[in-house]
């Protein structure tokens, strides 16, 4: 066996997980606050990478249209609290579910309405094909980079919910409503501070994926790979959804490299889903998520 | 004595005057005619058959239950309608029948969360833990100290909540709602499925709290003895009409009561 291959596939896998974990992450959020799935939060992630694209095309500089596009992921967060949230109060979760269905192609629309359905290149002066070189083995620059943005963001995230005010009303709200309103935490500004986070960290997720693919349509449907993310790390953890990232991107690349050809390969796009289904009949809650005690 | 003279003149303001509450929901009239003064400094029983109109009563105090007719004056001003969050910020806080705490959290970030409202927010100070934020967390860390050695649970601190058993659990809601450091604070069957050594633990914390922070106490419960031993006043619901309001002995002793709990009429 030729280590140096293996030592590349493995740290390539890892990499690109760290690209799973971010498109995860909006999740998680969402999640532990809500104990809604947003389905909408691969549109979300269209969106912002869109929006982002297009005012660098507009000529802004980049700083500045970072800044634009958290704004208006903030405002969009505002909208859904009102319109889709506000009236849907006290309803089942299977109901908000539903609603962020809708919201799913209403977003996707809107963005190729108000934007356009082009496939854009998102240069952020990062050389994608650029590798650093450890013994014989190469590994993507853009990627490491990739790594290091999607480790601070879960840094500051953890931070903020374990140690600020607002982050501890977050867990509370996520944990009991009543008990939440009781001590005086509002659930309507919560809302908005939670769709904000996840329409931020999507704006993170769709800029290092838009600059890898290119911003298109296709975007929105990485969300897809987050389910077995999530699955696998725990829907309510915010270190799960890293942890998950990264065994399904070096699950993925190692089964496709080693197993693939005894089954005819082509096994990477399913292999994630394979271990999800094994994560589920033996740790249903995931390898983080929040234990479920019940007394009988 | 003199002790006693100066209980009896601080109970006597009324903090809380409810007067002719009709609540229904649908074709279910959940209490009718009910009048209620709530005394500073009391504790103040709300006891009565199943069914009674004691739970509603307490919604209507907590402001969760905007009853269709009559008024809530809250230290001598009329409360229109509030938002559930705010109620907090009133000086009213309660527990819950089943009890509703913050799953995931330890003891001690329960209690903490019961504060939230009392801080101040800088998220980057507070992330970074430094300057207002450093400072604001102690503070706030010390009064919850202070509530965690007042309701004997230092062992549990960090314990998860939902590991902990019943009793446990119960105390350290209690411990959140006082947090808030409340003025009215709204206890919903406290010891309901407690054994009697527990039992005998919340009578004192009860009893303690109104004693040494002077907060005014309403309690649901179901258990006469416990209700008779540390009541100053208690009134009897019975299918949400007031029957009795009066000292445990007074109420003990009136034939509608014995009546409503022997299920005679």
């Amino acid at each position: 066996m030729d280590w140096w291959f293996f030592l590349e596939v493995f740290v390539g896998g890892l990499l690109s997980g760290v690209m799973y974990s971010l498109v995860a992450l909006g999740f998680v959020l969402i999640f532990k606050a809500s104990g809604v799935f947003n389905f909408a939060q691969g549109a979300m992630v269209l969106f912002a990478a869109l929006t982002f694209v297009r005012l660098l095309e507009m000529g802004i500089p980049m700083l500045v249209a970072v800044g634009v596009t958290m704004a208006i992921m903030v405002i969009l967060a505002i909208a859904i609290e009102r319109i889709v949230l506000r009236p849907l109060v006290n309803q089942d979760l299977i109901i908000l579910f539903m609603a962020t269905i809708g919201l799913n192609y209403f977003i996707e629309g809107m963005a190729q309405l108000v934007w356009d359905s082009k496939v854009h290149v998102l240069d952020l002066g990062i050389d994608e094909y650029d590798a650093f070189e450890i013994g014989e083995a190469f590994i993507n620059k853009f990627d490491v980079y990739a790594a290091l943005i999607a480790g601070g963001l879960v840094l500051v995230l953890s931070l903020f919910f374990r140690y600020t005010v607002i982050g501890r009303a977050l867990r509370a709200v996520a944990d009991d409503h009543q008990a939440a309103l009781s001590v005086g935490i509002p659930l309507r500004t919560i809302w908005i501070y939670v769709w904000s986070t996840a329409g931020i960290v999507a704006m993170v997720a769709g800029v290092v994926w838009g600059s890898k693919l290119g911003v298109q349509f296709a975007i929105s449907s990485v969300a897809l790979k987050a389910i077995p993310v999530l699955i696998i790390g725990g829907f309510t953890s915010v270190p799960g959804a890293i942890l998950g990232g990264l065994i399904v991107g070096c699950g993925e690349k190692l089964a496709e490299v080693y197993l693939g050809g005894f089954v005819g390969g082509a096994i990477e796009n399913w292999f994630p889903y394979m271990l999800a289904l094994l994560v589920l009949m033996i740790r249903p809650e995931g390898i983080f998520g929040e234990k479920i005690i019940e007394r009988v | 004595m003199s002790i006693n003279n100066q209980n009896l003149i601080s109970k006597s303001e009324v903090i809380m005057n409810i007067k002719d509450i009709n609540l229904s929901f649908g074709g279910l009239k959940a209490l009718s005619g009910v009048s209620l003064q709530i005394k500073k400094g009391e504790i103040l029983a709300i006891i009565g058959p199943n069914g009674a109109g004691k739970s509603s009563m307490l919604n209507v105090i907590s402001g969760i239950y905007v009853p269709q007719e009559g008024v809530v004056e809250w230290k001598g001003e009329v409360r229109n309608k509030i938002a559930p969050h705010d109620i907090a910020r009133m000086g009213i806080a309660r527990t819950f029948q089943n009890i509703a705490l913050f799953k995931g959290m330890s003891a001690l970030e329960n209690i903490l969360t019961g504060r939230n409202i009392l801080m101040k927010r800088n998220l980057f100070m507070e992330m970074l833990y430094m300057g207002l934020g450093r400072r604001q967390e102690e503070e706030h860390r010390k009064k919850a100290e202070e509530i965690i050695d007042f309701l004997e649970i230092q062992s549990i601190r960090k314990t998860p909540v939902a590991r902990l058993p019943y009793g446990m659990q119960k105390r350290v809601e209690l411990g959140r709602a006082l947090a808030l450091e409340p003025e009215l604070l709204l206890l919903d069957e406290p010891m309901a499925g407690m054994n009697v050594e527990e039992k005998e633990d919340m009578c004192r914390f009860v009893l303690d709290v109104n004693e040494q922070f002077g907060t005014t106490i309403v309690l649901i419960e179901h258990d006469m003895g416990v209700v008779m031993d540390i009541s100053d006043r208690v009134v009897v619901l019975d299918y949400g009409i007031k029957i009795a309001d009066g000292t445990p002995d007074k109420v003990r002793s009136e034939k509608k009561v014995i009546d409503a709990y022997l299920g005679v009429g």
